[in-house]
């Protein structure tokens, strides 16, 4: 939700890259999150959506799957008798997984990462005393998230998405498979132990009960640990749409023109009654619509004719002073920051304006608002869509600035598994192309032509 | 359309909840209900969401006029449950005159509601209404907590200003007595169906159940940010900035020598205050950064610090914006909370963007804020739970720091001035606020300049 830098070590401000738990907690310490359940209890699915969360927010994350290092260490997988408690064999590879995984941890956060989770089941006692005495070691903060669950559909539900589909059924039919896997969760039930209220109150965690309905947090540390907390809690998994676009094609944009606050062009209006037909087709309970405060996706809105709620964090990216310019204006006028800005498009920051990274942090609350939504339509604009799309597609910083937003699109994405389908609806109604591809010389010293070389047409 | 009240209320609560929420507390006497009532309710307010505290030990204070002794609240009291059940019922009623005439949004029932047949009608009277309930329930069994909690406010209550300490302290542990008989904590099975919050132990742990909402999630993420360890919290604006010297607004100058000499003295008034462990925030604007430099403690810049964007207005003289934009001028005379700069921002929106500095500050303990005059009116604001009518007015002069240490239910303000001379930039909202007004109207309170 916000930027801070940290003075210490890097005075000039420009293009440093922030880390946001470092600087406030100022210890560098960097958190090992450990995930806890039974199998088919979503630690997986919480595991990739987490780490997608904090590395768009900037705090490098990364996950470690125990049955990812299982799988390349056995190559092939016979049934589930390998998780059976008394497979002594089978105990030592997985504990030589673990510490493999645990080992490439230790690594990832001596070389910059900031979090990593460790997603298994770690269900006993013993292997999470194991993981906190690790982490002592090491100087890292951990943090458990319990997932408990016992309804019998979720858990078959889980199965069928993400388990029957795994590299260790490929060989299997459907109900092969789902027998193996209920055989596999049974392995584990006898020796589960729960994080306990008492025994373990001197840990930091939250226990997830039946896919949020309730939540246990206890002995939260610290800032990161905190957020991880409220976003766990808003993010659910009822199936919904998130439908992405951006305002009908405006006057500026017809001239070539960054930011401003147009109205729409003709064809922009166009587009609204065409948003209109195709929301209506789609049959979609309970839309939300939402817009941002300038007029161009107001008046997009106005045409769907359903109600709407205005953010002013949906606002564009200021472009400070070279808001309402054509890029031929921008490399005339100001040629340094314009090379620049191809340089570093996710962390350039306009002159009295905004960078993408800017954007990221003001976008935060939207994007937990959309997570704790379900059916919602976003109309936005260019920049702010792309950082939108970045964050369910778990596009990169480097990315981001360069994803491909075209006018009079309608992106629909629909959580499936563990990501997010994309279909991509073109209402057939002709607008500029405002996407500017980076030009290969990002000098400062190159020739104008070649910083125009990307511009797209317009009037 | 900039002060337009809905696109106001949309900005700042993007979920158009149209059922108002009933916040009922849960809990024995000590538990600091009323503290988390008092601090929500001001939190719910600043972020702009219209939230009122009913408090019942108030309406029986109203009702029996003199508090004799913890008999009263003896279970066995026939008259005096009497006098209590209709007390709820006229709370309950003014609730429902707030939501429904004073266009209430959160109303917060402060009581013990420590028995689940209160607490059922409570539900049936929402469900009633179409009121969304949300139960937040503080439970606590560390005696000294307890003990720290009758000396900080109940020793103080109208009910004991007639008793020495002592006394006080031993009559309020017999009133806790004559609750526990009967409580009935919020059930893991029975209550499955409530939405609430469990907070043991002032916040060590939490149970979460059934967030239905937007702001019922906003105030889980809140209640378990807050803490009670005490510590200070000291805002200050940047040193004297060479515009400000000149009478310009916003900008991104740096000190002028007398701002550099207010860094200087801040550092030490800092040194002087021997604090543990201060953190020191900052804008990302040169005269922030450069007063904390003089500090020597490291620094932690937020941008979300930085001054009110003035839009077209920036770097301007009130003069300037008289002649130039005279009618914003006074569009902005007649509702300063709400108007937005062209181009710019309103005090609404830096509200908005302050949230998480808030949020952040109130996780922390001891922490120095280098910020700007609407900024720091902003975070005054809710440090002291002033209104939003108040806030664009609220006297924050340079080279002066304020020191806020939380006490009871609020916080005790210390103006540390550091007799470094520098211009006032504290423009009153003049007499005359019509667009018609003639140009020395307008410029009337204007503070002086170079």
């Amino acid at each position: 939700m916000w930027i801070f830098r940290k003075c210490l070590f890097l005075p000039i401000i420009l293009v440093s890259p922030f880390s946001l738990p470092c600087a406030v907690c100022m210890t560098n310490c960097p958190t090992l999150i450990v995930t806890v359940g039974l199998p088919a209890r979503g630690k997986t699915y919480i595991s990739k959506k987490l780490t997608r969360y904090l590395n768009w927010i900037g705090v490098p994350t990364r996950e470690f799957n125990v049955g990812q290092y299982r799988r390349e260490c056995l190559k092939i997988y016979k049934s589930f008798e390998f998780f059976r408690p008394d497979n002594e064999e089978g105990l030592k590879i997985r504990q030589q997984c673990a510490s493999a995984a645990l080992n490439d941890v230790r690594q990832y956060l001596a070389d910059g990462g900031q979090v990593a989770v460790f997603d298994a089941t770690n269900t006993t006692r013993e292997r999470r005393e194991t993981i906190t005495v690790f982490a002592e070691q090491n100087g890292f903060k951990v943090f458990f998230v319990e997932s408990v669950c016992e309804d019998p559909e979720v858990i078959a539900e889980n199965i069928v998405q993400v388990k029957l589909g795994s590299p260790d059924y490929t060989n299997c039919n459907t109900e092969e498979a789902m027998e193996d896997f209920k055989k596999r969760i049974k392995c584990y039930e006898n020796s589960y132990e729960t994080l306990d209220e008492v025994l373990d109150r001197h840990l930091s965690y939250i226990k997830i009960m039946d896919v949020g309905r309730r939540y246990l947090v206890n002995q939260v540390q610290d800032h990161i640990q905190s957020r991880i907390v409220y976003y766990l809690m808003n993010i659910h998994i009822t199936p919904r749409s998130i439908y992405l676009c951006r305002h009908g094609e405006s006057d500026l944009n017809v001239k070539g023109c960054i930011g401003g606050d147009s109205g729409l062009s003709p064809r922009g209006k166009e587009f609204a009654k065409y948003l209109r037909q195709f929301i209506q087709s789609q049959e979609i309970s309970d839309l939300k619509v939402w817009t941002s405060q300038m007029k161009r996706t107001i008046q997009t809105a106005e045409a769907v004719s359903v109600p709407y709620e205005q953010w002013k964090a949906l606002n564009e990216i200021d472009a400070g002073v070279c808001e309402e310019m054509m890029y031929e204006e921008i490399q005339q006028h100001y040629p340094l920051e314009f090379a620049m800005r191809d340089q570093d498009k996710y962390r350039y920051r306009y002159p009295k304006g905004e960078s993408y990274e800017d954007l990221v942090q003001r976008l935060e609350p939207v994007i937990m608002e959309l997570e704790r939504q379900e059916n919602v339509l976003v109309i936005c604009h260019q920049a702010v869509m792309r950082c939108l799309l970045a964050y369910f597609l778990d596009k990169t910083a480097e990315e981001l600035p360069y994803l491909k937003c075209p006018l009079h699109t309608v992106l629909k994405l629909t959580p499936v598994a563990y990501g997010c389908k994309v279909e991509s609806i073109y209402l057939n109604v002709d607008a500029v192309n405002t996407h500017r591809e980076r030009p290969e010389n990002v000098e400062v010293s190159r020739m104008a032509e070649e910083a125009l070389l990307t511009v797209p047409a317009h009037q | 359309h900039r002060c337009d009240w809905l696109h106001a209320i949309l900005s700042s609560v993007p979920q158009l909840t149209n059922s108002p929420t009933l916040i009922v507390m849960v809990g024995l006497p000590a538990r600091g209900k009323t503290y988390i009532s008092k601090k929500l309710s001001r939190y719910l307010n600043w972020i702009g969401v219209p939230t009122k505290v009913f408090n019942l030990g108030q309406y029986r204070r109203e009702a029996v006029q003199s508090y004799k002794n913890f008999e009263f609240f003896r279970p066995d009291n026939e008259e005096a449950m009497q006098i209590r059940r209709a007390c709820a019922t006229n709370a309950l009623k003014d609730v429902v005159i707030y939501f429904s005439k004073d266009h209430g949004q959160v109303a917060v029932f402060d009581a013990t509601n420590t028995t689940r047949e209160r607490r059922i009608s409570i539900v049936s009277f929402s469900k009633e209404k179409g009121y969304k309930v949300f139960f937040v329930e503080s439970i606590c069994d560390d005696p000294d907590i307890i003990a720290q909690n009758i000396t900080e406010v109940k020793v103080s209550s109208p009910d004991y200003v007639n008793c020495d300490k002592d006394e006080a302290q031993a009559d309020f542990l017999k009133r806790i007595e004559c609750y526990k008989q009967s409580y009935v904590p919020l059930d893991d099975e029975k209550d499955r169906h409530l939405s609430y919050i469990k907070i043991f132990n002032v916040g060590s742990r939490y149970l979460v159940n059934r967030v239905q909402d937007h702001i019922q999630s906003r105030i889980v993420y809140y209640l378990m940010n807050i803490h009670v360890t005490p510590r200070s919290i000291f805002l200050s604006r940047h040193g004297e900035s060479e515009l400000n010297l000149l009478g310009r607004i916003g900008g991104d100058s740096g000190l002028s020598p007398r701002g550099h000499k207010y860094a200087t003295a801040l550092g030490g008034f800092i040194k002087g205050q021997h604090i543990k462990d201060l953190k020191v925030w900052t804008s990302h604007m040169k005269r922030t950064i450069q007063t904390a430099e003089h500090l020597g403690i490291p620094y932690e810049q937020w941008k979300a610090l930085n001054e009110i964007d003035a839009g077209v207005c920036e770097e301007l003289t009130y003069e300037d914006i008289q002649e130039n934009h005279p009618e914003e001028f006074a569009l902005r005379d007649q509702d300063k909370y709400r108007y937005r700069y062209p181009n710019g921002e309103s005090y609404e929106d830096l509200v908005h963007r302050l949230e998480p500095v808030i949020m952040e500050l109130e996780r922390q303990e001891n922490v120095l804020v280098v910020c700007h005059q609407a900024v720091m009116r902003c975070l005054l604001a809710y440090l002291l739970d002033k209104t939003s009518d108040e806030l664009p007015y609220l006297k924050c002069p340079l080279h002066t720091v304020l020191k806020l240490t939380p006490v009871a239910y609020g916080c005790r303000v210390e103006h540390i001035c550091l007799n470094i001379e520098a211009v006032n930039t504290h423009r009153e909202r003049p007499g005359n606020v019509d667009v018609t007004r003639d140009p020395e109207e307008a410029l009337k309170t204007i503070p002086e300049h170079f």
